[in-house]
């Protein structure tokens, strides 16, 4: 009893706390906030969520069952299916659903200010991201661990079937497309970072090749000797950057930097994943971990002050790093960390076949979730404790506050942002780079925000080296998602080719394999052109479409899930998956609407082919400008196509759920659960 | 924990796995050597989704 009142005060404090902080950070005016707020904000409304909402979901809406076997029990196999410690499963978990997004994501959002970002990251996770996450998972434990295409096809028909597909194959080309443009936009003219990075390639090889032929399957020892060899790298590249003729080797424009990662993309989808891709994973996922734990360390310890405003003017659709309003904008440019769709197919794939019991599957499919939100909260600390003048400065492209530093600093000191030319030129000397001027993407702003950051709490000589530690650990698990995107890419076509001719099907034959993967690098390879020749930057077109792309994956799996609680019969909590799924839909076609239809030339996709059109008929463009305007205006048509095919997909299938959802109710026939049948756990 | 989370001790899991339940049959194969089984091991982990955004 007494206990019992303990714990109650105990919450109701956590509560308090939280509630008190959020409203620091909601209605601080005038005074900066510092982050330690931020942070305990989220911690509280993490906590909270995860103790009482999460348990609420297990118990009543999933009723989860503690006695029932799990697939990896039933199915066991000592390979995929095998019951595993449940902290090991977070840890699997954790590793494959957190890659660059909710870094990416909250740094450009951070263009309307601090606040709508956080509240969206606090609110979209608890409600949305972490409950896609946990209800996929325990209806795909409940159906073998069935993938959600599959589970889309059994529960509401072939069509959601299909759609998932083609969207998740959609996704990743956008997705890779997009990473690819953030790491060349953080090796432009950077010899330092090309270096480094061009060195992590030939690192992970010779770690694969230890793993594979010196000592077989020692991971441990081969990732120490790989991380030592990174950081090495690191130095290696600074070395570079002050050697007169090696530099020149690696100070190149972005065309010929994109040339590279397609090619370099190409080989890496072809070339057996024992070489490159399983080596660089495991580096990328030490480093990720270790740099990630560094930096909440850091934050605690030095409690940062967040230097931009709560909101900013940009709110009205004028932002230099993307086109748009808050509304919807902000929740498309935030996914991961958030809500992201992808999830969905990692919470459908690998982990339900590894659970040893219902039971973690609040812990793992919820509070893995959590921690992702965590890792954005610490991005968008990461982006606002940076001046907002320089944040500006490094993140504005080109085509917005113009070519030339001083005009770049006019520009942004017009719209009331304090910042020099000088102390622009002074940063870049610290951070080891000639400019950071139009380094669009989030990576470099957020470079130069941990890097200050690592610095203050930890040695302040280095900046530089933190600067570029920082863009190598980010590039190397971008390059991570961008050689396992392609290879899952060129699957799902081989999977598909199959169906017309058998030999294409096979994942061995070397010309299906070259073909495929070339088709699927040409994809993505596309879209990164366009993405660097754009004057505009390429992420105002690239990011918001895959924003789009990932709520509508998300919305899917949301539709899957509540037509499973419906013809469950527990109808009364459909609101559960229904709510973050009315929202999604909401934001999506509204953003997808202002992107097709929209007259400003910066959000609009026909506004913009009109308008550039029109300069390019009246003779007012440059020549090297003229040149690639037709290109640009083609691909502005195919990204407004694109956006309609994507919310027509999701509309399909949203009509779709609705009519089973009807069916049902009104007790007409509908396609059967597929859910597997009852079995008595003989585990402990 | 850490050789457990990094694959470290797949293959000795392998081995536990093979003895406990294909051991007493007569016409199983003996197990992989360490080197087959890592690379499969490492296939069949990158044929499918696991790595996100």
């Amino acid at each position: 009893m007494m206990q019992k009142r303990l714990k109650t005060v105990g919450w109701l404090a956590i509560a308090l706390l939280g509630a008190y902080a959020l409203s620091g950070v909601a209605l601080q005016r005038g005074e900066s906030i510092n982050a330690i707020w931020m942070v305990t904000a989220a911690v509280c409304i993490y906590a909270i969520a995860y103790r009482f909402y999460a348990a609420w979901i297990a118990a009543k809406v999933l009723t989860i069952d503690e006695t029932r076997a799990t697939p990896a029990e039933r199915l066991d196999n000592g390979r995929d299916f095998l019951p595993t410690n449940k902290w090991i499963v977070f840890g699997h978990h954790f590793a494959a659903i957190s890659g660059p997004g909710p870094l990416i994501g909250p740094t450009l959002a951070a263009q309307f200010g601090y606040l709508p970002g956080t509240l969206w990251i606090l609110i979209g996770v608890v409600l949305g991201g972490a409950v896609q996450d946990m209800v996929t998972l325990f209806f795909s434990t409940r159906r073998n661990g069935r993938s959600l295409g599959q589970m889309a096809r059994d529960e509401i028909g072939s069509i959601g079937g299909t759609a998932a597909l083609i969207g998740t194959f959609m996704i990743m080309i956008i997705l890779i497309a997009v990473l690819g443009l953030v790491v060349v936009n953080a090796m432009k003219h950077s010899p330092w970072a090309t270096s480094t990075i061009a060195a992590t390639i030939p690192i992970a090889m010779i770690i694969g090749l230890y793993m594979r032929h010196i000592r077989p399957g020692r991971v441990l020892e081969a990732s120490a000797i790989g991380v030592i060899l990174l950081l090495l790298s690191v130095l290696g590249g600074g070395w570079v950057d002050h050697h007169a003729s090696l530099r020149a080797l690696f100070d190149h424009d972005g065309l010929p930097l994109a040339y590279a990662i397609i090619l370099y993309g190409f080989a890496a989808a072809v070339l057996p994943v024992w070489l490159l891709l399983a080596p660089r994973d495991y580096l990328s996922t030490f480093m990720k971990l270790g740099t990630i734990f560094l930096l909440a360390v850091a934050i605690v310890l030095l409690r940062p002050e967040i230097h931009m405003p709560a909101v900013t003017q940009f709110i009205d659709g004028s932002g230099p790093i993307f086109g748009g309003k808050l509304f919807p904008f902000v929740f498309i440019t935030i996914a991961c960390g958030a809500v992201s769709g992808f999830h969905a197919l990692i919470a459908s794939g690998t982990t339900p076949k590894l659970m040893t019991n219902e039971r973690d599957i609040r812990m793992i499919g919820y509070g893995g979730m959590l921690l992702e939100s965590f890792v954005a909260m610490m991005a968008m600390i990461a982006a606002t404790v940076l001046e907002p003048g320089v944040f500006f400065a490094i993140n504005s492209p080109a085509g917005v506050v113009g070519k030339t530093a001083a005009d770049a600093i006019a520009t942004i000191n017009s719209w009331g942002f304090a910042v020099t030319v000088e102390q622009m030129e002074l940063l870049a000397k610290e951070m080891g780079e000639s400019t950071l001027f139009a380094r669009t993407g989030g990576a470099p702003s957020l470079a130069v925000g941990m890097a200050s950051i690592f610095a203050s709490a930890f040695g302040k000589s280095l900046l530089a080296l933190w600067y570029h530690f920082a863009i190598m650990f980010e590039a190397l698990f971008i390059l991570t998602t961008l050689d396992a995107g392609t290879r899952v890419g060129r699957f799902m076509l081989q999977d598909i080719l199959g169906n017309f001719h058998q030999k294409l099907g096979e994942t061995s034959y070397m010309p299906s394999v070259i073909l495929t993967s070339a088709l699927v690098v040409a994809g993505w390879g596309y879209f990164l052109y366009i993405g660097v020749i754009d004057p505009n930057g390429g992420v105002n077109i690239l990011w918001p479409l895959f924003g789009i792309a990932n709520q509508m994956l998300a919305a899917i799996a949301l539709c899957v899930a509540t037509s499973i609680i419906v013809k469950s019969g527990k109808v009364r909590y459909a609101w559960v998956t229904g709510l973050p799924l009315a929202w999604l839909v909401l934001i999506t076609s509204t953003a997808a609407y202002e992107k097709i239809f929209s007259d400003d030339i910066r959000v609009g996709f026909f506004a913009a082919a009109n308008h550039l059109n029109a300069q390019l008929l009246s003779g007012l463009l440059s020549v090297e400008k003229a040149a690639v305007a037709p290109r640009l205006i083609f691909n502005q048509h195919l990204d407004a196509y694109l956006t309609l095919f994507f919310v027509f997909v999701l509309w399909v299938v949203v009509i779709d759920m609705v009519n089973i959802c009807r069916r049902f109710l009104q007790g007409k026939h509908v396609l059967a659960s597929s859910e597997a049948p009852y079995v008595k756990t003989i585990l402990e | 924990m850490i050789r457990r989370i990094s694959g470290d001790d797949a293959y000795d899991r392998y081995l536990m796995h093979h003895a406990q339940f294909h051991a007493t049959s007569v016409d199983v194969p003996a197990p992989l050597s360490r080197k087959a089984f890592f690379k499969l091991w490492q296939e069949s982990k990158w044929a499918g989704i696991n790595r996100c955004c």
